[in-house]
């Protein structure tokens, strides 16, 4: 196996393996049904809702 | 009766105690074999700092409280408050001692002709200084704050957060005074010899567990992105320490080692742990800062979430492989040096998108940037955090780096990106914490803010513009042929020309400076609980938790 091969097969192999990568946090990041889930996530772990609470609005 | 709980405090204490008290054995036989003075010195802090440690455990453990164990339901906040008192107190020095090896460089009768205090000891103490001491006790203080409050959940551990944060300090005076006594392996932003190395890398294991354990018992089922910068920046700081330090101790009771690597390696080594100490220390964990504190200080939710989490992805895949940047012309290999420059030019699109979301944060409440100045500390830091990765980029590019290389660009632009970013959105951070840590009703005064804030914003200004034209006119002048080819200037006169641009540097930094001792005072006067003296002026939000008015309807 000489160099050259190797060369070409782990550079486009990480191409394909970060593109993959890519897409996949796209599509993790802007699946339709996630939006509401995260959003709600951010408003409790920010404790926007109610923070006078001296636990830090745990329940 | 069997109380598990009593009895796994009794178990902590115990491990705790034993942990302190090798540490004291280690450091006494350091301390009496050695026959390196410096080793010495260092083996009897260690045991001094563990015989400290030690009495302070037994005394808890046996004290009026001794036994009952801690209340589960409350945040662990004690170490959270040292290490923000240590970031003050560190960035004083940090700061304090850049401006005077600038002055240095304007006026070199100031190096006294002593060896400690010679530009080339004082460089790496300014620079471990502000970046590992200041910055690092930031970046302790807000990831232990925001991973509970985030999490609602308490600390994991019980000495544990203590031994990190204490643990840390004695890495830095190690650090710091082994430098000064000539002590230094002589790599850039590595420079703490093998010994010191070994003890950071076991603090920073149980600062790693410590975040772990803490979110392995969260309450919340998502982990907030604020959390996930940390954990990158926590994971991978111990993979590049570990790797770039590693090295050959001359002899276990000695402070000289030899690097394993060796010629371009080395190099390369270098300088991927040293730019993802740019990516990963200074940038990675002080995003999870803006991720925190913008949101929470103006009370409106992040511009975008998804963006978000598109940023951190995006950030730290690509940030590892931009290294190469700082080794163009050299022997590394060119497809290496070209792949750094590709991927430093890609980082523009997730540090710019991180940069919108932070800023956008506000959309709906501009007015906060006028009324309130610790929201501005922290949006001007954004500002400079996407001027400096603007610009990191651009200088990354072959043809801009054969002129910027070895100049006083490059400062100029670490010190945007250090002074404007990293420091402005820690003081943001700090003004933040430390009435929410200390329950007070303020900050002892806003208008101090104020002060701080424009005095830091003219000394930054100063500094990197006077860099700006230091550093092009520097590349300029090297690179300067006459009519048959000779150089234009000689070295010297190229020196001669920055003269005034370093007195305009110091000037800055000493601005800096001045803007740091105002937030010391103002810090003080909040801790030791003196009323704020513009209460009405401050909004709720900078109140602690459990003494905010309720917001009205």
């Amino acid at each position: 196996m000489s160099y050259e091969t190797v060369a070409a097969f782990s550079q486009v192999s990480s191409l394909l393996f970060f593109l993959a990568l890519f897409i996949g946090v796209l599509a993790y990041a802007f699946w339709p049904g996630n939006r509401r889930r995260f959003d709600r996530a951010q408003v409790k772990a920010l404790d926007l809702e109610n923070d006078s609470n001296s636990r830090g609005g745990r329940t | 009766m069997v109380d598990t709980a009593v009895e796994r405090r009794a178990f902590a204490d115990a491990a705790a105690a034993l942990g302190c008290g090798l540490g004291v054995a280690l450091g006494l036989v350091l301390a009496l074999k050695s026959t390196d003075p410096v080793m010495a010195f260092h083996g009897s802090l260690l045991a001094l700092a563990g015989l400290a440690g030690g009495l302070f455990i037994l005394k808890s453990s046996f004290g009026p409280d001794g036994g009952k164990p801690a209340d589960d339901e409350d945040y662990l906040d004690g170490p959270i408050k040292v290490a923000t008192i240590a970031a003050v107190v560190w960035g004083i020095a940090g700061f304090a001692i850049g401006d005077f090896i600038a002055w240095q460089m304007a006026f070199p009768a100031l190096n006294f002709d002593l060896p400690w205090t010679s530009f080339g000891r004082m460089r790496p103490l300014h620079t471990s200084a502000v970046v590992f001491a200041f910055g690092g006790n930031a970046l302790i203080a807000t990831s232990l704050y925001v991973v509970q409050r985030t999490c609602h959940a308490r600390l994991a551990g019980r000495w544990s957060p203590y031994f990190v944060v204490w643990g840390y300090q004695l890495f830095i005076v190690i650090a710091g005074t082994g430098y000064l006594l000539g002590v230094t392996q002589s790599k850039e932003y590595a420079e703490p010899e093998w010994y010191a190395d070994l003890w950071l890398t076991v603090v920073w294991v149980v600062y790693l567990l410590v975040f772990l354990g803490t979110i392995a018992r969260r309450r919340e089922p998502h982990i907030y992105v604020a959390n996930w910068f940390y954990l990158a920046f926590i994971v991978t700081i111990a993979m590049l320490h570990i790797v770039n330090n590693l090295a050959l101790p001359v002899s276990l009771t000695g402070t000289q080692s030899y690097v394993v690597f060796a010629g371009v390696q080395d190099a390369m080594t270098q300088w991927w742990y040293g730019h993802n100490a740019v990516g990963f220390f200074l940038t990675a964990g002080f995003l999870g800062i803006m991720y925190y504190f913008i949101p929470k200080r103006v009370e409106r939710p992040v511009y975008s979430y998804r963006l978000s989490i598109v940023h951190f992805w995006t950030l730290i895949f690509l940030y590892i492989w931009a290294g190469p940047h700082h080794l163009h012309y050299t022997a590394l290999p060119d497809w290496a040096q070209t792949l750094g420059m590709t991927f430093s030019v890609m980082l523009w699109m997730p540090s710019w998108g991180g940069m919108i979301n932070g800023l956008m944060t506000l959309s709906g409440a501009w007015d906060k940037l006028r009324t309130d100045p610790v929201v501005r500390l922290l949006v001007v830091s954004v500002a400079f955090y996407g001027m400096s990765t603007f610009e990191g980029p651009l200088m990354s590019i072959k043809a801009v780096n054969s002129l910027s290389h070895y100049t006083d660009w490059t400062i100029g632009h670490v010190h945007s990106g250090a002074l404007g970013w990293v420091a402005m959105v820690s003081f943001g951070a700090i003004y933040c914490l430390v009435p929410w840590l200390w329950k007070r009703r303020g900050l002892y005064s806003l208008r101090l803010v104020e002060w701080h804030f424009w005095i830091s914003t003219v000394g930054i200004l100063l500094y990197i513009t006077a860099m700006w034209v230091s550093g092009i006119l520097q590349g300029l002048m090297w690179r300067a042929y006459d009519s048959l080819g000779f150089l234009q200037y000689s070295f010297v006169e190229s020196v001669e020309a920055m003269k005034p641009f370093y007195m305009i540097r110091a000037l800055g930094g000493l601005l800096f400076v001045i803007g740091g001792l105002i937030m010391a005072y103002n810090v003080w006067r909040t801790v030791r609980g003196d009323e704020p003296v513009d209460a009405m002026e401050q909004p709720r939000i900078a109140a602690a938790p459990e003494l905010r008015p309720v917001a009205a309807e």
